[in-house]
């Protein structure tokens, strides 16, 4: 489910614009920090350092967006691709000098700990609460893009990007601040996060090639997509390590594949 | 990054400076001895630069899967010999081509019917599930503890692979002059010419009439043999096959030293592990973070400043003397 | 005509004497080099230091026992973690460039079944100061382990669990150590009357702890074996441990010492109180010698810094180190070094008497059973008994038997 949020965040940048974005991972990861930092060291409450996380993720790739990205988003798809790999090496180094390699402990408070008891199984308190959590950002966004102006501005603006700045949309602006609110989502998720998905340097590189199949597939440019990929994913994910250990990862490979061939736009894609 | 001038409209005879990498390969054996393990590993992934090269820079397909190729050789190559016995290093080398090819048919046939994104993530889904496999297939891999006890019999009956490396980096580069011989002739064909057209322009291919998408799947197999048979000499030359041959890591590190040397033209391949490798050994010994840091660094600047890697570089300045 | 005669025969004996003297004094003025592999980075990279500081701390408390004119040299690389190929290539290049006498280190045994055949091809001795997978010191002639194996402390815990409890479960990271615990501690187990309801094994990097314990905790054993490499996944092993109630859930937890390392348990809180584990090493150990190595230790890097169970395999590795060289003068032969290892017996240990099996060259050592106790307000290991003494590594006594 925290891919979810953290996809989500992708399947928004690359979605609504064009931009491969493989270090979305990063943001991530630095929203993990900043979290596991502002819970631990700093001693912020929860919903504070969350806001923290977020917040900070956003700052920095509006910073990383004007300086390195704005210059590739004419470039074509090997350089973004490259780009972004070079940003990762960077940022895991970087990770690995400040914070070592290892996670920061993070100490949940503690009315989400322990277990909640629902229909006659008990399930971690922490991961319901991810779930409905992930479940109300979904609804924020789509609220967002579907019925608000900002919404109706992103989406011409990616439809054809000429056409809505000679209306007088100003499609710099915008793009920035969609890039934040995406990678701001990324660090939102990997803090909250961070108690599951151990936040280490090699976070980025690690769970890439997971945010990119919870994005493919519940298809580019859709919301609903990547949250019920997520949700099947994690669902799948977490049942063939109870019974089956053996098989591990496998599964979740097999059907991205499987599904895919199937639909190759995704399960709700509507481009490529 | 494409703006090169080796397609099929170049003159195929191979001109005097294209000797240059064998004569300093020569001279470094000759000179260097010490370094011979260095310079094996350079061997290796110029092979494994060229073989991507193949599908990156000459047929456009931007993938981050080409490890699985790489890493089925080396582990076909260990497993037959620690596994099954098998030890002529010939037979080891031609089971792990076929296997790899094999992959690349089966996988190029399925994912090259997609683009971009999708295609990104297959080959990188399809590397982790190759990884998955080794990690978990313990009786067969040895997991997280590796491969060892690779035996690899004398090549010809003669030639042992010892300390130095010296037995080990001729064959290596015997190995890498075929790989060479083969992807010249490649480029300078009628199949070259339309790899390059596909890269610039698949609708006017399709619209040609052009056989795209098995010409694709014919590179994509051909690129994943080269890169299988280097995964065979990296496990055979150090007698040990570990899980990282199929890590992130390795991609990306091959990644950064074709992009270095200059995508899309042959020597890129051999520049960019060259300068790599050389550098990585001298810098990276006591400050790992460092390096990490420095090579992101490095291909973020070339991305932005210097798509064309060294040798678009040293065009640059060629032809830039040359104007002025 | 004589005394000149006389004078220049002198002065040539003189010469020559001189001429012998400095060429003798030039082979004792003797740089021993040692290559030492460990890991900085990586999977528990924070280990490395432990062991490298033991290293450096002996050799500088025992210079003055070495043979006039020789010094050893410390050559460090770092491995990046289970890297298999890079140890390799590392140990190639210590071999073949630096030209290194001995080769030192090594945490994990991937490591060190990598850098096995360089050892046996170059002829350099290879002292193992971790790695603690049964089968390591088969693989070369030329390696001597001062630090543990995984069936000398699993296989006690076993027999010791046998009587305590019924049934078992075991969870152990998916490589060789960890495959020997799970053997170890399910033979001694079973044969001691227990029931084994389950052994699964978690993949070494990044397993998602949560499915797995979820399984441990429905299979209801009374007892739950660990094993993971030591250090920080220790700590997260037990808060999953706790979090998801499998405490509560009745079920107590032991393993190996390396769930509950001396360096990490001030990190692990109190949820560490009261995990039963067996072991040859810990800093809360009491005899003399090793209050002497803590105390030295905290004089050396701080007083609140640990050593550990690594550093405790390095010291002593060193000491044996030392030892071939006082008795060969600082001129080192691989074989007549391999022969002083195999015969090498230590008394003051920081962790009890120890020595070196010669059939094995493995080490054979005491096995303590501890408990994490509150000892003056800190997480501590105590030592509650000695279990087990002049242990033999009990894989290979097995093998022996076949």
């Amino acid at each position: 489910m925290i891919l979810y949020v953290i996809s989500v965040g992708l399947s928004v940048t690359m979605g609504l614009m064009g931009f491969i974005n493989l270090a979305h991972g990063v943001f991530a990861m630095a929203g993990g920090y900043v979290f596991a930092t502002s819970l631990g060291r700093l001693g912020l409450p929860f919903p504070v350092a969350l806001v923290a996380a977020f917040l900070f993720t956003a700052l920095l790739s509006i910073a990383l967006e004007r300086l390195l990205y704005s210059r590739l988003y004419s470039a074509g798809e090997l350089a973004q691709v490259l780009f972004t790999i070079g940003l990762i090496f960077m940022s895991v180094a970087v990770a690995r000098a400040l914070y070592g390699t290892l996670a920061p402990p993070v100490f949940l408070p503690d009315y989400l700990r322990g277990q909640v008891h629902v229909l006659g199984r008990d399930f971690p308190t922490y991961r319901v609460f991810i779930i409905v959590f992930s479940f109300l950002i979904i609804l924020g966004l789509w609220f967002g893009v579907e019925r608000t102006r900002w919404g109706a501005m992103v989406r011409a603006a990616v439809d054809h990007r000429a056409m809505a700045q000679s209306v007088g949309i100003n499609t710099r602006l915008l793009f920035t601040l969609t890039f934040a609110l995406g990678s701001g989502l990324a660090g939102l998720g990997g803090g909250l996060g961070a108690d599951i998905i151990a936040v280490q340097p090699s976070y980025p590189s690690e769970h890439l090639v997971f945010f990119l199949i919870v994005v493919a597939l519940g298809g580019l440019g859709s919301l609903r997509g990547p949250f019920i990929a997520a949700l099947l994913l994690g669902i799948a994910d977490t049942a063939c390590k109870y019974w089956v250990p053996e098989l591990g990862a496998f599964l979740i490979y097999a059907a991205t594949i499987g599904v895919l061939l199937w639909r190759p736009m995704g399960l709700f894609g509507t481009r490529v | 990054m494409n703006a090169n001038l080796t397609g099929y409209t170049g003159d195929p005879r191979i001109r005097l400076t294209e000797w240059l990498p064998w004569i300093v390969a020569a001279a470094a054996f000759f000179l260097l001895p010490e370094y011979l393990a260095l310079g094996v590993r350079i061997l290796i992934f110029i092979l494994f630069a060229l073989s991507l090269d193949l599908i990156l820079g000459y047929a456009g397909i931007i993938t981050l899967g080409h490890s699985a190729f790489f890493g089925l050789g080396a582990y076909v190559a260990g497993c037959l010999s620690a596994k099954a016995g098998v030890s002529d290093p010939f037979v080891q080398l031609a089971a792990a081509a076929g296997a790899a090819g094999l992959l690349g048919v089966l996988t190029g046939a399925v994912i090259l019917r997609t683009r971009a994104l999708t295609l990104l993530m297959l080959t990188m889904a399809i590397t982790s599930i190759l990884l998955e496999i080794a990690n978990k297939w313990t009786s067969m891999t040895g997991g997280a503890d590796g491969l060892s006890g690779v035996t690899v019999a004398p090549i010809l009956g003669a030639f042992k692979f010892d300390l130095f490396g010296r037995v080990a980096f001729i064959y290596c580069l015997a190995a890498l002059f075929v790989a060479w011989l083969l992807v010249r002739r490649l480029i300078y064909s009628p199949f070259g010419a339309m790899l390059t057209g596909m890269r610039e322009n698949t609708m006017r291919m399709h619209a040609v009439g052009a056989p795209v998408y098995m010409r694709l799947i014919a590179v994509y197999t051909i690129s994943a043999v080269m890169a299988g048979v280097a995964g065979a000499l990296l496990t055979q030359t150090n007698q040990f096959v570990g899980l990282n041959v199929l890590g992130f890591e390795l991609a990306g590190e091959l990644l950064v030293m074709l992009i270095l040397g200059g995508v899309g033209r042959i020597y890129g391949a051999f520049v960019g592990p060259v300068v790599y490798l050389v550098v990585q050994d001298y810098l990276a010994k006591q400050f790992p973070e460092y390096w990490y840091f420095g090579i992101g660094f490095i291909l973020v600047l070339v991305v932005i400043f210097a798509p064309g890697g060294i040798l678009g570089l040293l065009d640059k300045i060629r032809l830039g003397g040359r104007s002025s | 005509m004589k005394i000149s005669k006389l004078a220049t025969v002198a002065a040539l004996a003189l010469a020559s004497f001189a001429a012998l003297a400095l060429a003798s004094s030039a082979a004792f003025a003797q740089t021993i080099k040692i290559g030492f592999i460990t890991s900085y980075s990586g999977l528990n990279g924070n280990l490395g230091p432990y062991m490298e500081r033991a290293v450096r701390l002996y050799i500088k408390m025992h210079e003055k026992e070495l043979p006039p004119g020789v010094k050893i040299e410390l050559i460090t690389r770092d491995d990046t973690g289970p890297n298999p190929d890079k140890a390799k290539q590392l140990a190639q290049e210590l071999v073949v460039r630096e030209k290194v006498n001995l080769l030192a280190g090594v945490v994990f045994t991937p490591n060190a079944m990598a850098i096995a055949p360089i050892a046996t091809e170059a002829k350099v001795p290879f002292v193992i100061m971790n790695a603690g997978t049964a089968v390591i010191t088969t693989r070369s002639p030329y390696i001597a382990r001062t630090s543990f194996t995984l069936w000398q402390s699993s296989y006690p815990l076993g027999q010791w669990a046998s009587k305590k409890f019924k049934t078992g479960y075991t969870l152990v990271s998916d490589f060789g150590p960890g495959h020997d615990a799970e053997e170890g501690f399910t033979k001694a187990f079973t044969e001691g009357g227990g029931k084994m309801l389950g052994n699964v094994r978690v993949p070494l990097q990044n397993p998602d702890w949560a499915a797995y314990m979820q399984r441990v905790k429905d299979a209801k054993p009374d007892t739950l074996m660990v094993f993971i490499p030591a250090g920080k996944t220790a700590t997260a092993v037990m808060k999953n441990f706790t979090e998801l109630g499998l405490d509560k859930a009745g079920i107590k937890l032991i393993g190996p010492g390396d769930i509950t390392t001396d360096e990490e348990l001030p990190n692990m809180g109190d949820v560490a109180l009261g995990v039963t584990t067996m072991f040859h090493y810990s800093a809360a150990a009491d005899r003399p010698a090793n209050k002497a190595f803590v105390e030295a230790w905290k004089k050396e890097y701080g007083a609140n810094e640990t050593p550990n169970f690594l550093s405790a395999g390095s010291w002593d590795g060193t000491a044996m180190i030392v030892e071939a060289i006082k008795q060969q003068n600082g001129k080192l032969d691989p074989d007549k070094t391999m022969e002083i290892f195999k015969n090498w017996k230590f008394a003051n240990s920081p962790r009890g008497p120890i020595s070196i099996d010669p059939e094995t060259r493995d080490i054979v050592q005491n096995e303590y059973l501890r408990e994490v106790r509150k000892v003056g307000g800190q997480l501590a290991n105590v030592e509650i008994e000695t279990f087990a003494t002049a242990l033999k590594d009990p894989w290979k006594e097995l093998q022996k038997k076949k």
